[in-house]
């Protein structure tokens, strides 16, 4: 992750892409929201969906991890430059979180992530906020999910 | 069938409590190792380097335990027809691994849909309550309800 001081309004981080598969919708949906049109076929066919279709939630955890993985890339250049990478998290909230389409078997999703504001906390002085504005867009150039999301991020630390 | 929860059945200001349900560590890193491996949701020593302070789960977690809550408390029981999304989500303290949440669903504003119907659109506060009734996640949305009486299309 940069620290807090080399992020800019207007900074584009594409986060990467995701194929549902119709096996881990199922099986993500068993966990955490078995609804039927998001554990089985048949009953998805007559739901106003049309066809299974992932749960809102796994939607966003998959760009969360493609995020992380994200991060965890820069990190590693950064490292392999001999600079410091700055740590972040936790992240305060949401808002604004929107479902648009539906997103069915086979889709692929390519996420982005836009910062859309940023300001130092008045909590934590070694940390600032930064807000991005996050979006899923399947392969027909529809938007499935969109939402803002809020997050520390560590400052560069004063030279000594 | 008639004898679901319909879009009626929930007036403004009812408040219904859900759960227990015991989150224990397993599942919290089990969460993370999929979704969200940040550190702070792996491992204690890395999350107390954190301002997380020790280890606690994703946020993305507690969501998706707030839905399986929500969805075994009543939406599986209902003519919901799912939700165009979260006005908010507030992650305020953190879920730590052994604690046993409750799930406060408190019923904001109701009103029925003018283009369609069959349907009325309800809206929620949803919050996660640790042992000691602090609040977690707190969470707004507004939901879609198949209705008991069709109303009268704009």
């Amino acid at each position: 992750m940069k620290y807090f001081d080399d992020l800019r309004l207007g900074d584009i981080i594409m986060t990467g892409r995701h194929t549902f598969a119709a096996d881990e919708i199922k099986v993500f949906a068993r966990r955490f929201d078995p609804q039927l049109f998001h554990v089985d076929e048949e009953a998805a066919k007559k739901s106003h969906f049309g066809a299974l279709c992932a749960s809102g939630w796994h939607t966003a955890s998959i760009w969360m991890r493609l995020m992380v993985d994200y991060r965890r890339s820069e990190e590693n250049d950064a490292r392999a430059r001999g600079e410091p990478a700055a740590g972040s998290g936790p992240a305060l909230g949401l808002r604004d979180l929107k479902w648009l389409k539906p997103v069915y078997v086979g889709d692929v999703i390519d996420y982005k992530s836009e910062i859309i504001e940023r300001r130092v906390s008045g909590s934590r002085p070694t940390h600032g906020l930064i807000t991005i504005l996050t979006t899923g867009v399947n392969q027909n150039g529809e938007t499935v999910i969109s939402f803002a999301s809020t997050t520390f991020v560590e400052r560069r630390p004063e030279p000594k | 069938m008639s004898d679901k929860l319909h879009w009626e059945d929930f007036q403004p200001g009812a408040v219904a409590i859900y759960g227990p349900r015991l989150v224990m560590r397993e599942e919290i890193v089990a969460f993370a190792a999929e979704f969200d491996p940040q550190p702070m949701h792996l491992d204690e020593a890395a999350g107390a380097k954190t301002l997380l302070g020790g280890l606690g789960a994703s946020g993305w977690h507690s969501c998706c335990l707030l839905m399986r809550m929500i969805a075994d408390g009543f939406i599986l029981n209902s003519t919901s027809m799912g939700s165009p999304g979260i006005d908010e989500v507030k992650w305020l303290k953190p879920l730590r691994p052994g604690t046993t949440i409750r799930l406060r669903s408190t019923v904001l504003e109701t009103r029925a849909s003018t283009k369609r119907p069959e349907m009325g659109l309800t809206k929620f506060l949803f919050e996660v309550l640790d042992d000691n009734d602090a609040v977690l996640t707190s969470l707004t949305t507004t939901m879609m309800l198949g209705r008991r009486q069709p109303g009268v299309a704009a």
